[in-house]
């Protein structure tokens, strides 16, 4: 039993490892990707910025006034919470889609599944640190001042990072054979974002609502875990040690599952 | 530790789920469990096709393969199973060396890049490195004879031209183990001379060669050992003589 654990897991490896010793075509395709959108478009990717910045101002002006909100303490809380939301569904999104987007690659070419997944998780991070540059531009316009705190972003981010990868392996190869569970997903990300503090935030709750609400939701502390830096707060130590767990327990059962179904990937194409 | 490459194939089996709309979809399993499998009874897309069917296959360093059979003899599939793309549903696929396939050989080309760009990507995709693709680069240039045009978009370029391109970054790689479905031939007049002395050079210098084609010639003046394939099974394997000429009927 043990033994069929540590193969499946030798299995998910043996792909995992031949994709990172072969970074160079996760970073050349995934930077294509990036390319695309500057083709004919002097701005390029920058569009997608702006689209996010319109969307952040149109929500921030409603419900800033519904809530009563101060704007400069309740703006610069729904842009991050919006920009790093945007980058966990679109690399969820495009997690699902990984194989089967590739069809045509994976049944000519043998290069490591991995390589797919991982090609649209940095596609998805250059976008993310093109969207970023308006998190400073509401500081300096709010005068918001950033301490020694903003560095616990990093590993922050790297957990986030771990987690979505998680999950991406394991949805990649759930979507491919069944394809309705990619609108599933989407289904559940969207209540998701209405039950993670974005548009809202958590001292917003009314005490009627138990704080288990929040304290559950996987989404929340993996975002915590990144805008409270931002914020100048340190992350709560529950948001580190859930963020930490998941990841933990999201990999050990990862791993064995990707190393089983790997090989039938190209058949359910 | 770069041993002879070799391809051992023992007792392969490939079978290929038929899913039809309903067996894809997660919310009839469920509906099934809950409505005791009435949907089910009437379409059960749970269908299996048999692709390969015990094959037995070794190839060693310098072996010249070529496959020949009908259509849905399983040809592609074969091919796939020794690039590796399929893994073997029962029995065992040991390929040991550097593989390439010239089946699609404008697969990963991008028409909004330059042709330098696709140059980079192409070559990504045949597995070479960021070093060997500069190394290679002015080499891959002279051979497409595209001249300036390398630096505009490869939309813009003629089918020839795309096709010179292609063919020239696909064609600068020195694979160990090369495997083709039907030859390359391509382009005008003078580029056809250089593009078949091109392919010369490559099945020369590879170890192993692969080949699938529908044309006796090819088969009689590339290859030393002919497969036919017939339904997922190997009918007759042995010189390149004997078996085209019982295959085509002498």
């Amino acid at each position: 039993m043990t033994l069929r654990y540590f193969s499946l897991v030798a299995s998910a490896w043996a792909d995992i490892r031949r994709a990172l010793t072969n970074h160079h075509q996760i970073t050349t395709l995934g930077w294509q990707d990036v390319a695309t959108r500057y083709r004919r478009s002097v701005i390029g990717a920058f569009w997608l910025t702006i689209n996010k910045a319109v969307l952040i101002a149109a929500i921030g002006l409603v419900f800033g006034t519904l809530f009563g909100q101060p704007m400069e303490k309740f703006l610069p809380h729904l842009a991050v919470g919006l920009i790093f939301w945007g980058f966990i569904t679109a690399s969820i999104d495009a997690g699902c889609a990984a194989f089967i987007n590739k069809k045509g690659i994976i049944l000519q070419v043998n290069l490591p599944l991995y390589s797919h997944l991982m090609r649209d998780l940095w596609n998805e991070t250059v976008i993310l640190g093109h969207n970023i540059v308006i998190i400073p531009i509401l500081m300096l316009i709010f005068k918001i001042g950033v301490g020694p705190v903003i560095l616990l972003i990093l590993p922050g981010f790297a957990l986030l990072l771990l987690n979505l990868v998680w999950m991406n392996l394991v949805l990649a190869v759930v979507c491919t054979r069944y394809r309705d569970v990619t609108q599933i997903v989407q289904n559940v990300m969207q209540v998701m974002f209405y039950l993670t503090p974005i548009i809202w935030s958590a001292d917003l709750m009314p005490d009627r609502v138990s704080p288990l609400v929040l304290q559950v939701n996987p989404f929340y502390h993996l975002l915590e875990l990144v805008r409270a830096p931002i914020e100048g707060k340190v992350p709560g130590a529950i948001s580190w040690v859930y963020a930490s767990a998941m990841a933990l327990v999201g990999w050990a059962a990862a791993l064995p599952f990707y190393g089983f179904f790997r090989k039938r990937i190209a058949y359910w194409l | 530790m770069t041993a002879a490459p070799y391809i051992h194939l023992e007792n392969v089996d490939v079978d290929f789920p038929i899913f039809n709309a309903s067996s894809l979809s997660l919310k009839n399993k469920v509906l099934k469990a809950v409505t005791g499998g009435r949907i089910s009874t009437r379409h059960d897309g749970h269908v299996v096709v048999r692709g390969l069917d015990g094959i037995n296959l070794r190839l060693d360093s310098g072996e010249r393969l070529g496959i020949i059979g009908h259509n849905g003899a399983g040809k592609t599939t074969l091919l796939r199973v020794l690039s590796g793309i399929y893994h073997p549903t029962s029995g065992r696929a040991e390929i040991h060396g550097h593989s390439t396939s010239l089946i699609d050989i404008s697969l990963g080309i991008d028409p909004e890049a330059t042709g330098r760009e696709n140059v980079t990507l192409r070559g990504t995709l045949m597995g070479l490195s960021p070093k060997q693709i500069n190394a290679m680069m002015d080499e891959i240039i002279e051979f497409s004879g595209l001249g300036a045009f390398i630096d505009m978009p490869f939309r813009t370029y003629s089918s020839g031209m795309q096709m010179r391109l292609a063919f020239s970054v696909s064609t600068t790689v020195r694979p160990e183990i090369l495997i083709m479905d039907e030859w390359l031939s391509t382009g005008d007049l003078d580029f056809k001379e250089r593009a078949k002395q091109r392919m010369h050079d490559i099945v020369d210098s590879t170890d192993i060669l692969i080949l699938a084609s529908h044309s006796k010639d090819l088969l009689l003046s590339n290859c030393s050992r002919v497969i036919w394939l017939e339904q997922g099974r190997i009918k007759m394997d042995g010189p390149a003589e004997q078996i085209v000429d019982l295959y085509f009927g002498a």
